[in-house]
């Protein structure tokens, strides 16, 4: 593997060809904000946090370090007025369907919990860590999305689950650890169908009460699916 | 049912690439999409059934409802709008007695909203079966919903 060379926040640092900008800057114990990156699985460039700004002269562009890869002479800045500025306002439109985000994170971008957005709530950011875990580490694809824009939701496939949860992570199914919000919120009371369509096989997920899916599929298990 | 899907799927040679064009065909021959199918294509196609929803639920014209046999859409786009497109739904709704985005209980019937049609000069417009009609009223509904078997 080629070694190349690049600057963040003016410091000079050695990558491997083929890493994203955020790899190194985490191997150069940089700091950049992430909600749906995890090491484990392939970057997926869903949250938007971990925008930076890529210099080339008098010119900028802000790309997303997770799957941006390095390349020789890159110059990077992570906390950029206008990068601050960006992660502001991301983590405001995060705060929406999320006011649990850790403070230390808000008060590091100046974001702040609306109480108008309360009421729409519901805790799922779309990160996809849960779907792409299930399918990608374990290959078990009983999570997906469905549906598009506002109504994309994350679901579970009860089929799929009954024959893979009961043995993921001993009986604790290991998704509900990857979630950022830290509650894959199982919540079945809730959203409902997507688009008004009854969907009867498959149940958004969104776990508010950590319950455990299993215990869900067991409370809905009597309806047709 | 599943013979159709599996005749579909085989004119493709069940590539995985052709997932949304066997999806089309099958909805046009089914009229909608049933689990067992969207199963079977997933099985046929060896992809996981949640990228099947994914897909099916990410395209508004894939449905996993039954739909009628015939479609009635009303226009509520702004020109249809503002010459009076809630009052013809209304009439279409009370007629069929379903709202819209719903099928009547028999299968005949989905009625559904569509936002302009192109030909704003005839609005309100109301299309059966890619038949357009303007304005239609509450007796030449009526009447159209008779003729239809």
């Amino acid at each position: 593997m080629a070694e190349v060379n690049l600057v963040i926040n003016g410091e000079q640092v050695r990558a491997q060809e083929g890493m994203s900008i955020l790899e190194a800057a985490r191997e150069a114990d940089i700091f950049i904000p992430t909600l749906c990156h995890h090491a484990e699985i392939d970057a997926y460039g869903a949250c938007r946090l971990c925008v930076v700004e890529l210099r080339q002269g008098d010119r900028s562009r802000v790309v997303a370090s997770c799957l941006y890869p390095v390349a020789e002479g890159l110059v990077v800045e992570t906390e950029s007025e206008k990068i601050k500025n960006y992660r502001r306002t991301i983590l405001n439109l995060l705060l929406q369907r999320w006011d649990n985000i850790p403070r230390a994170l808000l008060d590091r971008y100046g974001a702040a919990p609306n109480p108008r957005y309360v009421e729409n709530m519901t805790f799922c950011i779309l990160c996809g860590l849960c779907v792409r875990y299930c399918r990608d580490v374990k290959g078990a694809n009983v999570l997906g999305f469905i549906g598009r824009g506002t109504i994309r939701q994350v679901v579970v496939f009860p089929d799929q689950a009954m024959k893979y949860c009961p043995t993921c992570g001993n009986g604790e199914m290991e998704c509900l650890h990857y979630c950022p919000t830290g509650v894959i919120t199982s919540d079945y009371q809730g959203t409902g169908p997507a688009n008004g369509q009854p969907l009867p096989h498959a149940y958004p997920v969104c776990i508010r009460d950590e319950t455990n899916i299993l215990e869900i599929l067991e409370r809905v298990g009597h309806l047709e699916y | 049912m599943l013979g159709t899907v599996d005749r579909i799927i085989d004119s493709y040679g069940a590539r995985q690439e052709a997932l949304v064009q066997i999806l089309l065909d099958i909805q046009h021959e089914l009229r909608w999409l049933p689990r067992p199918v969207l199963e079977r294509v997933a099985a046929r196609l060896e992809l996981p059934l949640n990228l099947i929803y994914n897909v099916t639920t990410f395209y508004k014209h894939f449905s996993l409802v039954p739909q009628g046999r015939h479609s009635i859409s009303v226009c509520v786009g702004t020109a249809c709008h503002v010459r009076g497109a809630s009052r013809l739904l209304g009439r279409v709704s009370e007629a069929l007695g379903i709202k819209p985005d719903e099928t009547t209980a028999d299968e005949k019937f989905t009625l559904k909203t569509v936002s302009c049609l192109g030909c704003c000069a005839l609005g309100p417009v109301m299309v059966l079966d890619g038949e357009y009609m303007s304005n239609p009223n509450s007796t030449d509904i009526a009447e159209l919903i008779e003729k239809c078997e």
